[in-house]
Formats: C-alpha cells, structure tokens, sequence
C-alpha cells in the first residue's frame, strides 16, 4: 500500500541527541491523534549530515526539507503540512545572509553520495528497505555471476583505496590475503573511529548497517574467509545497537550464517568492542585488541593481509571503504574510476567542523578544492573573519593555508603540501584560533594515546609537548623551533607504526606554514590569536560607564568598581576566563 | 560498604564467553556496565573464571582509557574534547565545572554527588561544546549554563 506522504526524521546521534527522538515520538503521537495513519509513514532515518541544522525533517513527495524542528512543531507539520498541504516557511533552511528560505540549499550542490547514499534515504533497523535500494544485490551478483577473481579484479579496476586514512589500494590488499594458502583467513571491519572531529564511520552505520555486511560478506567470498568482525568503539552505543539487529535479520533471511543464499559460501559476522584507545585504529594494534589483548601494534612485516588475526591472513578495512564496495560491484569499476582524480578515486567524506557556517558531514568526488568546501558546501566561516587554515588527517595530519584554497583535494596533493587524507575530519579555523593552541592540542591527545612501546613515539612526543606547553606560556626560547624540528624528524623516522610516525605532523606543518606565530610566542611573548591564557591580560579602559555587568559574571570576584564609576580588574586574581570580555557592551575590556 | 559479588547474570555471560577467543574486553565491558567500574574483587573473580592471570587484566583495563578502577560519581559530567569542541571552548567548560564542583578532573565529589571526566569526540561536531551528563547530550555548552546543568541533577 502506498501512503500519500512520508516524513523522514533523522535519528543520526547528533540530531537524536537534540531532542530528535521527542520529536519523532510527538510526530507519531500527532499522526495518531489525526487519524491517518494509514496515509502517512513516519521513517526514522540516518543523518542527513547537516548536523549543525538538526533535528532535520524531511517531508515526501513534497522534498520540503525543515531544520531545527522541536518537539512543539510536531503539530503544526501534521496539521498544516500533511493534512492541509501547506509548506511551512518558518522550518525552512535559510541560507545564512540570505532574507527568504528556499528549497534549494547550497550544503547540497556540490555533493555526491556513494558512501552515503542510503544515509537519511532508508530506515537503517529494516533490512527490507536496504533491500529495496538494490542491497545485497552486489552479494548476489558475485556470488551467483562472478568467480572470486573476477570480484578482486573488479575491486582493484575501481582504483579504490583505502578511506581509513593511508589510501591502501584495497584490491591490492585482497589480494595479499587471497593468495595465502590457509585453513582460515578472517575479514575485519575497522569501526574504532578515534579521530577527534570525524564521525562519518558513525553515520554510516547508524545509517546504513547493512552495507557494511553486505561488502564484508563480499571480502569473504572473494579471499576465501568465513568468518568477520567489526571492531566497533564502545563510546557508540546507536551503531552497536543497529548492528546488532543488522546482523540478526541478515542471518533470518539467509544473507549472512550459513550457506547464504543457498550457495555453499558461509560467512558469519561477530562484533567486538573497543574500550577507547586511539592506537587501536592502527591494524596490528586493532588485532591485538580483538584478541582481548592490549593494544600494541608490532612490526610489520608480516603485514596483517598474511599474517593478522590469531596469526591468520586479515583484510582489515574502514567502515567507509567497505560502503564502496557494493556499488563498485554493481555500477561497475569503469563507473566508479570516472570518479575523482587520475589517483584517486571516488569520492571522500569529510565531517565539517569548526568555524563554518553549515557543519556536518559531507561526501565530495576526490579533487573538490577546499574552496568549494569551505564557501560553497559550508557556507564560508561563520564569525565572518577571514579564513586561517583547515586542518584535516586529525592529530596525524596539517594544516591547509588560504594560498592552498584551490588545490584539488586526493591523497597524493594533501600529502605534498604537509596534510594528509586521514579518516577525513576537516576542521576550519579563522583568526581566533592559535596555531601552537591547536598544535598543543593534537600533541596532548597522541601522547596520551601513545602506547609506550617504542621510545621515539614515547618520549618524542612527550618532549614536543613540552616544548609547546612552555612557548604556550610565553617561556619558549629562540632554539626551541629547532629542536622541534629535529625532534618530529626523528619520530618520523624511528616510531613503530603510523601513529608514532605521524604525531609530529601537526607541528612540522604548522611550524612550517605559522613559523612567524611561533616566532611571536617566542621572542614577542604575544598570542596573536589571543588564545594562549598565560600570555593575556583584560584591562578596563575609559570606556567603561560602570554598568556592573563584568563584575557581576566574573566567577571569582576580581572586578571592583562602583556603580557608574570605571571598574578595574585585580590581575593577581584573574583567571583569564574571558567571561567580561565577552559580557561587555561597551568595548570597554581590552584583552591583549 | 557491601562487598561487590558476580550477579548470575554477570557469570552466566561469562560462561557463554568463556570458550570464544579474545573474550576479555567484552567481559570487562559487561562487568563495568554493572559496577560503572570494575572492582578489585569482581577482577579476581574473573580471572578465576576466565582462567587468565589478574596480572594479564590488570594490564588491560590499565590500558583502555575506557575502563575505570574506581567508582564515578553518581552522575557523570562528560565533557568532550574533540577537536571541534575544543576549540569552541570545551576546555572552558572543564574549568568552569571544575571551579563550580571544586574537584580536579578524574575526580569525584566528596558527597558523591558528581564526577567530571574529559572524553573522546562524540560524535556530535555539529553541536559543539558537547556535554554528556549520565549519557544525555548538551549541545552549544556555555559556560554560564554550567551552574543550571549541575542544578539539574544536584540530588537526584
């Protein structure tokens, strides 16, 4: 039976956790109380990844697409939409800058969803929607009309590669794995998401869990494994549950268990919980975890695609490579391929954060320039100050500067201009963020994550932070920037897996592109951002009219004045919290 | 207090775990879920049951950052310190509930009242600051709603 009208309510963890879930229940109530429920089918989705505008609300056939919807709009969508058919102008998306709302919303252009595509499409706890969008059509197809060379040869065609960060051809890897004689062989999904400010392996499966089994089934057949896990962060309790369920209707209609499909081919899927260690993103560190051990990484060779689990061959791949996978097989690798630039291929999600106006999670074809991104995906930086840098491949990774805009975005021209890919956190900041601030930040997160195992990583890191903790403080001194250098050059070099090798990216690439803000720190003692506490002081100036304001928020007191007479700030007491600054009307508090 | 003993549905998924391979993270996860940490005893219990050294668990809940040895406050303060949410002021709002509850991070008040720990990205970029209080999400965080957030839950 058809229904007249659909409503599509994201239930991604950022829009549920924004009263999303009140709402859906307000709607549901709503619909009963109108008695139509027989005309109008409320979907509960996945992210629509315009997460910065949820709760999102999509209504069909009418493609009216409202944002930031409570609770208390529930009966106003039934009543004035639904049943009277009228668009509800107030819920509409407005273009920042922009006087009237319009249909046609800009964070949508220039996109183009593979990895997403069912995301905010299909109600992510039924596996018949899945189906109905061709899901498990790519199973079928290789298990019934390909052999398990010719699926690896149309994965390595594809030219994809590896989303988790390092761009791994994934055929190739396969590849490894399918010629290694063994009475086992084990295929794992990446899901430990460690990468502060990327959430697209999230999203996708909140969103669209099944294609994630569908491409690991797949893996199965074609290295020849029959057993899977998906090593999944603990801290994602809306992904485990749908997982879960995923997995269990999958086994009811004969996807996943044994001989799937009537075929002799079996292929069982078991989750595993991590327990938030960022090094377990790394493969050999993940396996060891998986085997309920610690999570050290070892060396490789032997490289897990011959040697991972249990001492048996592992393809490990990333959630979002995995969600290629189907429609590789099913569009075609010549389809894919026309995809994205001469060496990468496809297309690439990025959760947009920071200073920018539209925040959310994005999918572009590889080769989108950062302009594109940032002014035209994101809406441009949301405090309207000018652009600084967007910092992508998290704590692994660096800065892009404004003169790098246009640069087409793939692995290799990331990689030459000091960033890399990574998981595809991309985090905008403008002026007010300072760069040895952020570059602190990044160092503080991989020493703590930092195994311990081998010294470079271990004690490098720890001697970086240092270094940067004092010029934060306005201690630094002249030859710290030099030994800064030498000290990454030598984690590069000598650490004993890639997050060792690259926590030291974040401070050659800014020392490379902010050498000047260092300096500054360093011989000025100034933060030109004016980020850096230590270094900053908040003075009343004249215009203060002593209207009270900042002494009443200071939450230590040190603001004394009467009223209507110029206030002053007691500086032993300060604690630099900002809050004046930020209360006064009157620009009457410098900070500087 | 009294002493911290397996529950039957605690051993009985210990049991259902014991033969499968890499089974010592799950069981943890289950054994916090129901403590909120993992005592000292309930350690010792599994690795009787399990057949592992203590020693060997020890060394993995020392290493996850997600396992805990002692017990939170009855309402846990979760402040993220992603990288979005840093920037827009996470660390603002760490200092502030540390002032307002006059406990350091990683701790507990003396009533018992609340804890207050620094976490992971969450997954909520969009929203930044985010909070998580027992697990509920606070989105768009200043740090003059900090006072309002703990009245909130201040005695339930």
């Amino acid at each position: 039976m058809a229904y007249k009208n659909y409503i599509l309510v994201c239930a991604g963890t950022a829009c549920e956790s924004n009263k999303g879930k009140a709402l859906y229940d307000a709607l549901e109530k709503e619909i009963t109380e109108a008695g139509i429920e027989t005309e109008v089918q409320l979907v509960k989705t996945g992210c629509f990844g315009f997460c910065g505008e949820g709760p999102i609300v999509k209504i069909l056939p009418e493609e009216n697409f409202y944002v930031k919807v409570g609770p208390k709009d529930a009966k106003e969508i039934i009543n004035e939409q639904i049943i009277k058919g009228r668009t509800i102008k107030r819920l509409l998306y407005k273009e920042p800058g922009k006087d009237s709302p319009s249909d046609d919303i800009g964070f949508y252009h220039k996109q183009f969803r593979i990895v997403l595509r069912n995301c905010a499409v299909i109600n992510p706890e039924i596996i018949d929607e899945y189906i109905a969008r061709d899901g498990y059509g790519a199973l079928e197809k290789a298990l019934f009309d390909m052999t398990p060379d010719d699926v690896l040869e149309e994965i390595k065609a594809s030219g994809l590669r590896g989303r988790g960060g390092a761009g791994f051809p994934t055929g190739t890897k396969w590849g490894f794995s399918k010629a290694v004689e063994a009475d086992q062989k084990y295929v794992v999904c990446n899901a430990d998401e460690g990468d502060p400010g990327a959430y697209m392996d999230r999203s996708v499966l909140e969103g669209d869990p099944h294609t994630v089994l569908e491409a690991m089934a797949i893996a199965g057949y074609t290295i020849g494994a029959s057993k899977g896990y998906i090593y999944i962060r603990a801290e994602y309790p809306l992904a485990i549950d749908r997982l879960n369920l995923a997995i269990k209707q999958a086994k009811e209609y004969g996807l996943l268990g044994d001989e799937i499909l009537g075929t002799d081919f079996s292929f069982d899927i078991e989750l595993r919980l991590g327990a938030g260690a960022f090094v377990c993103g790394e493969e050999t560190a993940l396996l060891a975890s998986i085997e309920g051990k610690r999570g050290m990484p070892v060396p490789r060779p032997p490289f897990p695609a011959v040697k991972g689990l249990w001492g048996k061959p592992t393809v490990i791949n990333n959630v979002e490579t995995w969600a290629n996978i189907p429609v590789v097989l099913l569009k075609g690798s010549k389809w894919f391929s026309n995809i994205g630039t001469a060496t990468s291929k496809g297309t690439k999600v990025f959760a947009l954060t920071g200073k920018i106006n539209n925040t959310g999670l994005i999918e572009v074809p590889m080769g989108t320039t950062l302009r594109e991104i940032i002014y035209d995906i994101g809406g441009g930086i949301d405090s309207g100050k000018p652009f600084k840098a967007a910092q992508t491949g998290g704590p692994s990774g660096g800065c892009i500067t404004p003169e790098f805009l246009d640069t087409p975005i793939d692995y290799e021209s990331l990689h030459a201009i000091g960033s890399m890919m990574g998981s595809g956190g991309m985090i905008v900041m403008d002026e007010d963020d300072c760069m040895i601030d952020v570059t602190k930040f990044y160092l503080e997160f991989t020493v703590d994550e930092s195994c311990g195992k081998c010294a470079p990583c271990r004690i490098g890191g720890r001697s970086c932070y240092n270094i940067l903790d004092r010029i934060s403080k306005g201690q630094g001194e002249p030859e710290d920037v030099q030994k800064l250098k030498d000290i990454g050059q030598a984690m590069r070099k000598a650490s004993l897996c890639g997050l060792g090798q690259t926590a030291s990216n974040p401070v050659m690439s800014t020392l490379k592109y902010f050498e000047e803000e260092y300096r500054a720190h360093i011989e000025d003692k100034v933060c030109p951002a004016g980020k850096c506490k230590e270094m900053l002081t908040y003075t009343i100036n004249d215009k203060c009219i002593g209207c009270t304001a900042c002494a009443r928020v200071c939450p230590v007191n040190c603001i004394d004045g009467e009223v209507k007479k110029p206030h002053t700030i007691d500086q032993k007491e300060c604690i630099k919290c900002g809050q004046c600054f930020s209360t006064c009307k009157f620009n009457a508090i410098d900070k500087g | 207090m009294p002493e911290n003993k397996l529950t039957a549905e605690l051993i009985s998924f210990i049991e259902e775990w014991k033969e499968k391979e890499g089974n010592l993270i799950m069981v943890l996860h289950k054994v916090q879920e129901h403590f909120g940490y993992i005592p000292r005893e309930i350690a010792f219990e599994v690795a009787d049951r399990l057949d592992v050294p203590v020693a060997k668990i020890y060394g993995v809940i020392t290493f996850y950052h997600l396992f805990r040895l002692t017990k939170p406050g009855k309402n846990q303060i979760a402040v993220c310190m992603g990288t979005a949410c840093y920037l827009k002021g996470g660390e603002d709002l760490i200092l502030e509930f540390e002032r307002l509850l006059g406990v350091g991070i990683n701790t507990v008040t003396d009533d018992g009242e609340f804890s207050i720990e620094a976490v992971r990205c969450i997954g909520c970029c969009g929203l930044a600051p985010v909070l998580t209080v027992n697990g509920k999400v606070y989105g768009n965080v200043k740090t003059k709603d900090c006072k309002k957030i703990l009245a909130h839950f201040k005695g339930k």
